[in-house]
């Protein structure tokens, strides 16, 4: 292989890379934002809100780079909102419906524990622009996870009902957490390259630092051995279309819009 | 808690928008305790950049003045100038009074 070739190569697997961390935080954003205006309470609607647009900063950070390496005159809009749905690489967890509060907070918190534990080793990326973007998202997602797990306590340790909902979001949504793990193509790539994170590696930190706050929400750890998998190779559950035709509607309507 | 089950209660808030400047009260909220009131207040109050401190307070720990009570209270000050500091002259070197 000559060097050109290894250079393309590099940057597909780079390019491929950063959708994989971007469009978890794209459609988890989207979901999130789904609540303004609808949150239980004023405040927890503002959190909510406030949250979706940490995460939509973050990935504009990341399609704007994705954007410079495909080179092909395509923009951040273009890669945030004009793909089909086979071509979103976010994990199954993140597309999952706002079934109700606990859901909501389920979800985040699973996927929350994985953010953290993974944008601080992608600090280390010998690729400055990821660890630039990891270390400002961070501060962020340090907070994320300190709303999620409280709210874990506060309705695992609340209630009766509380508790019910809680662990039966829990229960449903566990079956979501193993798919971080198993890496793809361009992620053992660019761990091999010091560019990307050893995902496998996080593996027991992640089931630790779960398992610890749901003890102290008096809530049971699952015991299911069963995983879904699919949406890191573009294999999305029902839900995806119906999240992507709200997401894309207005470029798709009037393209190239611009506020 | 109270017997209202789905009425948070309500919480003053007071932010300090830079080192050195007081709190100043910013507003109020419904928490279901002290950690909540900090987490919804920086949520609600400070998501712009508005502030590096918060404290929070249990509206019904406030003892406010009665308006009724507003002609004794605060009336008798009105037309007593002679208690602000302004009838002294001052040193031209003193600068920040």
């Amino acid at each position: 292989m000559n060097n050109e070739q290894g250079d393309s190569r590099l940057r597909g697997n780079l390019y491929n890379y950063i959708l994989t961390i971007a469009d978890n935080s794209l459609i988890l954003g989207q979901r999130m934002g789904e609540l303004c205006g609808h949150g239980p309470s004023l405040e927890t609607d503002i959190a909510c809100t406030n949250i979706s647009l940490d995460l939509l900063g973050q990935v504009r950070s990341y399609y704007q780079y994705a954007a410079k390496i495909a080179g092909d005159g395509r923009t951040e809009d273009d890669i945030a909102m004009l793909r089909t749905e086979r071509e979103y690489v976010n994990v199954l967890l993140v597309e999952q419906p706002n079934t109700d509060f606990a859901y909501t907070i389920a979800r985040h918190f699973l996927f929350d524990i994985f953010h953290f534990l993974f944008l601080t080793e992608l600090q280390k990326s010998k690729d400055l622009t990821l660890a630039a973007i990891a270390k400002k998202s961070l501060k962020e997602v340090s907070y994320h996870e300190r709303f999620t797990s409280d709210w874990i306590k506060r309705l695992g340790d609340g209630t009766e009902e509380s508790h019910q909902k809680m662990q039966t979001a829990i229960d449903d949504l566990w079956a979501y957490t193993d798919e971080f793990f198993n890496p793809t193509s361009a992620e053992k790539a660019m761990a091999e390259e010091g560019i990307g994170v050893d995902i496998t590696a996080l593996k027991k930190k992640y089931y630790d630092t779960v398992s610890e706050v749901l003890e102290e929400a008096t809530l049971k750890v699952p015991e299911s051995k069963y995983f879904h998998k699919g949406g890191k190779q573009g294999i999305h559950s029902e839900h995806m279309g119906f999240l992507l035709a709200e997401l894309q509607y207005m470029q798709r309507t009037y393209p190239n819009l611009e506020w | 808690m109270s017997e209202n089950k789905k009425n948070w209660p309500l919480w003053e808030i007071f932010v300090r928008s830079k080192n050195g400047l007081e709190h100043r009260h910013f507003g109020s909220l419904h928490a279901a305790d002290a950690d909540m009131a900090l987490e919804n207040a920086r949520d609600v109050y400070t998501r712009r950049n508005e502030g590096v401190s918060i404290w929070v307070v249990e509206s019904k720990n406030i003892t406010a003045s009665n308006p009724e009570h507003n002609a004794e209270m605060f009336e008798p000050a009105k037309d007593k100038i002679y208690r602000h500091p302004t009838f002294y002259d001052l040193p031209d070197e003193v600068k920040h009074m």
